[in-house]
């Protein structure tokens, strides 16, 4: 389904500073794969190149067979890549409503708008007409972003550290909408970026990433014993040890 | 309205949202001269002696009726000035509707200056919506300069909704209020520039005495190289409540200038503003963007909304 070739991405900073370092990855159909990663070991930045926010600087992106490297945002959009913010964007005016609308790319009736809600666990009609301004919390955002996302059925869909920024509370209910779509994924992959064991859990495939390479690929279990004791598996919340500081 | 033409009627859909005649009172005003009137038996409209415009006198308790006043100017190099004054009964509940079409093809401005007061009685509740609309490729200009004045009595309220999205190349509109005890103002204006428009808002609302409040809030677009100025004017002589809040969106080579001032004459006047332009967030483009809606779609989107 996707596939980067040695995909790299540098930026200017007083000399060239590689944030993504040749990293080659495929993620086929029907997989729900975590990548990982200590902080600032460039999992966002392959998350943007993927959607498009950024454009590498080397390498090539295939979706479906086709080369996307060259296309905008919102030529892989129709494509069917489907991206959640690591920090949901406000809109002064802009209902919950009209974003799913924009979402699904038509109009929608208020009991479809509902439906999509409430798989994220909000009840709808107290969000429907709502502004997707600074009266709603961090992890009412984050909720509503995914289900813009669910809205938009793509075949694949890159969520950027979903964890970040909502309370524990929230993050229960996060947890059970991410085991709910590992359940229904059909003919669609989840890529997700993400620090969380239960959210390692759950995957078929994790992704370690560490300055910038992939340092290890496979299932959980083939995964954990290679990165626990390094910088990569401390900065994770794998092991009871780690897990107390997170 | 069937002594309208096509042009005219478009205008009057466009300012009053009317399609056909409505319910309620009315009174069309069309290249000067009067195209239609209605009354009930609750509102009463009666053209002024001098010729200068109408009074618009609303019986105390009428409840749930409307009245609309649009006005359409369709010849060019037309000018008028016109005086619309409204006496609104006591504990009366009603819609107003006013709003001003220009449309001119030709090389002359076209001008329309509508002067409205609002004698608001004790009680009563007012919701009044105004829209500008201009239109047609003339070198003429379309030029509104209306002036609101309201005058509210004890526990009364008014809701005022202004806008003007299209067409209209220099406006200056000044709105003035004064609140009695208890007395409530809302206004709501929205305002979007082009090409070379220039928009002045100038709104001043003096509450002269306890419990009253006014909340005043202007969203704004300046697009191309356009200009704008909003002024708006709190002044507190008695414990009261005020709110005025200027938030705007540049792109292109649009200028705004946003003066919201405050004037507190009483320790118990609680009293706030702000104000916030800046182009459209980049990241909000983008969330859109990934949404499927091109650049210019997302730019329409994220507009709409925040002038809706």
């Amino acid at each position: 389904m996707l596939e980067l070739k040695n995909v790299s991405f540098s930026v200017e900073d007083g000399g060239q500073l590689e944030i993504v370092r040749d990293v080659s990855l495929t993620i086929e159909k029907n997989k729900f794969v975590v990548i990982t990663g200590p902080n600032g070991s460039g999992k966002s930045t392959l998350a943007k190149l993927i959607a498009g926010i950024l454009t590498p600087t080397g390498g090539q992106i295939f979706f479906d067979g086709e080369d996307i490297t060259g296309l905008s945002i919102t030529e892989r959009a129709k494509r069917g890549i489907g991206f959640a913010f690591q920090a949901p964007v406000r809109f002064k005016g802009l209902t919950v409503h009209d974003l799913l609308k924009i979402a699904a790319g038509q109009e929608i009736s208020v009991s479809n708008a509902c439906t999509y809600l409430s798989e994220v666990g909000l009840c709808a009609k107290d969000y429907i007409d709502r502004e997707i301004n600074a009266s709603l919390s961090g992890g009412e955002l984050k909720r509503i972003e995914i289900a813009t996302v669910l809205a938009r059925k793509t075949k694949l869909t890159v969520f950027d550290e979903p964890e970040a920024g909502i309370d524990l509370w929230s993050f229960q209910n996060l947890i059970r909408i991410f085991e709910d779509m590992r359940r229904d994924i059909k003919d669609s992959s989840i890529l997700i970026i993400s620090h969380q064991e239960r959210i390692l859990n759950i995957a078929d495939e994790i992704v370690v990433l560490e300055a910038g390479q992939i340092r290890s690929v496979g299932t959980k279990d083939e995964v954990y014993p290679q990165v626990l004791g390094t910088e990569a598996g401390e900065r994770m919340c794998f092991g009871q040890a780690a897990r107390k500081e997170c | 309205m069937e002594k309208l033409d096509g042009i005219q009627k478009r205008l009057i859909a466009e300012v009053a949202d009317l399609h056909e005649v409505p319910m309620g009172a009315y009174n069309f005003r069309a290249n000067s001269k009067l195209a239609g009137r209605q009354t009930t038996a609750n509102i009463d409209i009666q053209s002024k002696e001098n010729g200068t415009g109408i009074d618009i006198k609303i019986k105390p308790g009428t409840k749930k009726e409307s009245v609309h006043i649009p006005v359409v100017l369709s010849e060019s190099g037309l000018k008028e000035t016109v005086y619309n004054d409204f006496y609104v009964g006591e504990d009366s509940d009603v819609v107003i509707v006013a709003g001003c079409g220009i449309d001119n093809c030709g090389s002359q401005d076209s001008e329309h200056d509508g002067i409205h007061r609002f004698f608001v009685g004790k009680g009563a509740h007012v919701k009044y919506v105004e829209k500008h609309y201009g239109s047609g490729d003339g070198n003429g200009k379309r030029i509104l300069n209306p002036v609101t004045e309201v005058y509210l009595e004890e526990g009364s309220s008014m809701e005022m909704e202004m806008v003007q999205i299209k067409g209209v190349d220099s406006t200056e509109r000044t709105t003035v209020a004064e609140l009695k005890k208890d007395a409530s103002l809302v206004i709501r204006e929205r305002l979007m520039t082009h090409g070379e428009q220039t928009a002045n808002s100038i709104i001043k609302a003096t509450i002269l005495e306890e419990g009253a409040s006014a909340d005043v809030v202007s969203r704004s677009v300046a697009r191309d190289h356009s200009y704008q100025k909003f002024d708006a004017c709190i002044i507190g002589n008695a414990p009261c409540h005020g709110h005025t809040e200027c938030d705007s969106i540049i792109m292109d080579q649009g200028r705004i200038l946003a003066v919201p001032s405050l004037e507190a004459n009483d320790v118990d006047a609680e009293l706030f503003h702000e104000a916030a332009i800046g182009k459209i967030a980049g990241e909000q483009l983008i969330k859109l963007m990934t949404l499927g809606l091109t650049e210019a779609e997302a730019e329409e989107q994220i507009i709409n909304g925040f002038l809706k």
